[in-house]
């Protein structure tokens, strides 16, 4: 809880940063501000702490959470530096990446549908500032403009949702309306498996989960490289946490009825994610693509519900989110004169071998091809889905699995090929984003060879 | 302790290969591989042929999965160990003469499959073997795309999704298995042998795991990506890929396989068995009309391999014996094989059986110990080749008198291609370029006549191999006895 106050002044810290003329200091104070929020996340562990009239509850889910999408933010600000140095509106960028990150926290630990509201909404609106941050390209305006109506859209019925469970249990507690549920199971109205429906269909769109997809190719191409790492590893695990909290806590007795629904729509994603993301041939489009893919199968393991769950998708949201932030890592300096086409990576091999080697490992991860940590993390969920008895679930997830190779294998070999005169020169990695390559790819080889120490925790 | 030291000689050593200096790594890989050798030789003199699970490792992995890092050595791990630690010596040596852009990633990806090899045919556990499974794909990969011909980018992701298909679908079977488990599931191999399973469930795990394995082996109908990843490869991958790698499929059909799932054999083991034998007539005759020579002995492979597969799944003493015996030596003649189709290409710059010819004249030497390969490979008495096709298709005429028959076709069709192929190169008329083809360097020497020599000496005195061999496959076939 203390992480989350400090959190939120860090964002105000950071805006007044402008006026009160500090902003040289603002990358130091955010970096520091950070680690010490770990370190009260850490310090939290094992307490269980329902705070607010149980509006906020920090059990080990939601400390496990938090503390990761922190690191992962701490991750992601050192690809940034250079963002927080050359931009104008440094000050801006820094807060609205905090409050961000607050409304994230927020979605992770609530316990109260209220407070997941608010926390979508805080996330939200600052990312959609973000999306279109880059105020003069266009695509980065449309992205902003695409992100915000479809986000508007997706709260909606998240909201509709809401209210008809409210209406129904009378209150907006995760555990009331659980037991509102289970007694009254059997002879529940209508309107509550509307209710159900509705949230179910606001938070597929949040996690873009297939048919609710449309809306994110586009919005993580427009989008600023660095917004779109942020939004397809921060964004997407607090979408995550949240969805099987809800789920888990409040709906687990009606997984009868919405287990197949959901099993449904994640074969759906993985498959048109991953058959999408084939034939892109931008970096980043189809970094999107196997982001939506990667959804698919988070997704499986809500459907599992099983006692690995908590610990699959955090595990796989892990393994996913760090080996996502060395490729764009890449991406950021490889598409910097606007080249983002894979074919651009030609020749990185010669030039650039230790590079290459860190971007391959990080691929690999992705693929899920041992020893790395997506393979654990694949591994884990596949087990708990089987254990759950759905096997055929599984068995499109090992084929879209296979489709996953042919793109991310396309990523590798386009390194391996010569690099011609026509290609232009090949943009050196160096500096923060070396560093953040080498660490996304150590912690996927570490995460791999040692699953344990993450596994254990959930 | 000795399994630890075996696995982790190639895995200290692969990454070590990045800070030696270009023209000395490949004398670092050969030291490597040749203690790597002693310490096989070593294994040996300590290895007692009746006690299962030797110089076992048993370390948890992740603990509250039921997984663990367990490995040891019987009568079967050792000699594919064996196996695999004679061809790196002579694989890394046949690399010396090539020009290599990047010799340090090339020796530590050789390197690096070594240990994974060794892991496959160590691992007591079935999660550790997945890992070792998938983790010899990954080198392989890299050594075909980084060095392979014209067409290796497809190639090369064509084997590799194909591989991969099967083995995912291993890891749904083996996932299956460890939730049958008992109390704390395990991942355990003798927790698995001694699963009671449903037939039906045994029928799917059965096609799970042929799927997986027929694959690497390959068998027909997949074998699709064998012949083109073969003739693309470099030829040390070539030699990777068919002297040990495809072993990694019948090694786990005689470990992972029969003893899992007997009656699912008992049900599908038949209609295996006819692939096996369409697999060897198939490609038979496919070898037949190739005018590559490489691409030749590529479907040559799949013809042998099939007659091994077909040997264990005839599910009797003297087919697995057949099938461990011939292991080792397709292992050892198909190297040969290929290092001479690498001479030859090097040497004449064409593989092309009909712009070859009359090569017999220019070097004796060179005649002799490719003749003596090639008798090997179509089993002439004396060979190698000979007594593990004997005991294969005595095996399979146990089974049924047909498919032994058929099955028997590879060895007239062998020796019809292979004498074919013999003649187009070595006799007949010189053709203009064969003065070209100059005598045998001293490294060329070196690789044909051990491998010569193995031949021999297997093909006269195999005894000690059944006698390592027999304790194990006996204890694998107690697994079956049980059903029948």
């Amino acid at each position: 809880m203390n992480a989350l106050i400090v959190l939120a002044c860090l964002g105000i810290v950071a805006m007044m940063s402008e006026v009160l003329g500090f902003k040289k200091f603002l990358l130091p104070i955010v970096a520091l501000g950070l680690v010490s929020v770990i370190g009260l996340f850490v310090m939290d562990w094992n307490t269980a702490i329902r705070y607010y009239n149980d509006m906020l509850y920090f059990d080990n889910y939601a400390i496990a959470f938090s503390a990761m999408v922190t690191v992962l933010t701490a991750l992601w600000l050192i690809m940034s530096k250079e963002y927080f140095i050359s931009t104008s509106s440094k000050a801006e960028h820094a807060a609205l990446i905090l409050f961000c990150l607050t409304g994230a926290i927020v979605m992770i630990s609530y316990s109260d549908l209220s407070m997941l509201f608010i926390g979508i909404e805080i996330l939200s609106i600052s990312l959609y500032v973000l999306a279109a941050s880059n105020k003069n390209d266009l695509r980065s305006n449309e992205a902003g403009l695409k992100y915000f109506l479809m986000g508007a859209f997706a709260t909606g019925f998240l909201l509709f949702g809401i209210t008809l469970i409210y209406g129904a249990s009378g209150s907006f507690n995760l555990q009331e309306i659980a037991n509102y549920i289970s007694t009254n199971s059997g002879h529940l109205p209508m309107f509550v498996y509307a209710g159900v429906l509705l949230m179910l269909v606001g938070l597929l769109f949040k996690v873009s989960a297939a048919p609710f997809h449309f809306w994110a190719p586009d919005v993580y191409e427009g989008s600023p490289t660095l917004v779109t790492a942020f939004m397809s590893t921060v964004v997407k695990t607090a979408a995550f946490a949240a969805f099987y909290r809800l789920f888990a806590t409040c709906f687990s007795d009606l997984s009868g009825w919405w287990g197949e629904t959901i099993a449904f729509v994640a074969a759906l994603t993985m498959l048109v994610g991953n058959v999408l993301a084939v034939m892109q041939q931008n970096f980043k489009r189809m970094l999107a693509y196997s982001s939506i893919a990667h959804a698919g199968y988070m997704l499986m393991a809500i459907v599992a519900m099983s006692h690995v769950s908590a610990g699959a998708i955090f595990l796989y949201t892990t393994a996913y989110s760090v080996a996502s932030l060395g490729a764009f890592a890449c991406l950021h300096t490889l598409g910097a004169n606007n080249n983002e086409k894979i074919i651009n990576l030609k020749g990185l091999i010669a030039k650039q071998p230790l590079n290459a080697g860190l971007l391959c490992l990080a691929m690999l991860s992705l693929a899920g091809i041992p020893p790395l940590a997506g393979f654990f993390a694949k591994y884990y969920l596949f087990y708990g889905v089987i254990q759950s008895g759905y096997l055929w679930l599984v068995m499109v997830a090992v084929l879209s699995s296979l489709i996953g190779v042919y793109y991310y294998f396309r990523v590798i070999y386009t390194m391996f090929l010569p690099r011609e005169e026509e290609d232009g020169v090949l943009p050196q990695i160096s500096g923060s984003h070396k560093i953040l390559l080498t660490i996304a790819a150590i912690l996927s080889l570490l995460m791999g060879i040692f699953p344990g120490i993450l596994q254990g925790l959930l | 302790m000795l399994t630890l030291l075996l696995l982790f000689i190639p895995l200290i050593a692969s990454p070590l290969c990045a800070v030696i200096s270009r023209d000395k790594v490949k004398y670092f890989a050969l030291v490597v591989s040749l203690l790597q050798l002693a310490a096989t030789v070593y294994a040996f003199t300590l290895f007692k042929s009746d006690i299962a699970n030797q110089f076992g490792v048993n370390y948890w992995w992740i603990q509250s999965l039921g997984i663990a890092f367990k490995a040891g050595f019987d009568g079967i791990s050792i000699l594919m160990v064996a196996l695999t630690n004679f061809l790196l010596p002579l694989i890394i040596l046949s690399s010396f003469r090539n020009e290599n852009e990047n010799p340090k990633a090339f020796y530590g990806l050789i390197l690096f499959m070594q240990f994974a090899l060794v892991g496959v045919f160590t691992a007591l556990d079935g999660f550790l073997f997945y890992v070792f499974w998938e983790l010899a794909l990954i080198p392989i990969y890299f050594i075909c795309l980084m060095w392979g011909g014209k067409d290796k980018v497809r190639i090369t992701l064509k084997f590799f999704i194909y591989t991969l298909a099967g083995s995912l679908l291993m890891l749904v079977g083996l996932i299956y298995l460890y939730l049958q488990t008992p109390g704390i599931h395990t991942f355990d191999i003798q927790a698995f042998y001694n699963l009671t399973l449903t037939p039906e469930a045994q029928g799917w795990l059965f096609w799970a795991f042929f799927i997986a394995f027929a694959i690497k082996i390959p068998i027909f109908p997949l074998h699709t990506w064998q012949p083109d990843t073969y003739t693309d490869a470099p030829t040390q991958g070539t030699m990777l890929l068919s002297g040990i790698m495809l072993k990694m499929g019948l090694y786990g059909m005689i470990r992972w396989m029969l003893p899992i799932v007997p009656i699912g054999i008992s049900e599908w083991g038949h209609f295996a068995m006819i692939l096996c034998v369409i697999s060897i007539v198939y490609s038979s005759l496919m070898a037949f009309v190739q005018k590559d020579f490489k691409r030749l002995i590529a479907y040559s492979s799949i013809a042998h391999v099939g007659l091994i597969a077909a040997g264990i799944l005839s599910l009797n003493i003297q087919g697995l014996q057949g099938a461990m015996i011939q292991m080792l030596s397709h292992g050892v003649n198909v190297v040969g094989m290929f290092f001479i189709v690498d001479i030859i290409q090097r040497k004449m710059k064409t593989r092309n059986l009909s712009e070859l010819g009359g090569l017999a004249n220019n070097s004796p030497i060179f005649t002799i110990l490719f003749m003596i390969v090639l008798l090997a490979s179509i089993a002439l008495p004396l060979t190698n080749g000979f007594v593990g096709e004997f005991l294969l298709l005595n095996g399979i005429y146990q089974y049924n008198a047909w498919i032994a028959a058929c099955a028997g076709l590879t060895v007239i069709l062998g020796s019809v291609y292979m004498l074919r192929a013999y003649q187009a190169i070595m006799l007949g008329e010189p053709n203009a370029k064969y003065a070209e083809f100059t005598g045998l360097s001293k490294i060329e020497k070196i690789i044909l006549v051990s491998i010569v020599s193995v031949i021999f000496i297997t093909g006269i005195y195999p005894k000690p191999i059944f006698i390592v061999a027999q304790p194990a496959l006996e204890d694998i076939l107690v697994h079956i006895k049980d059903i029948y």
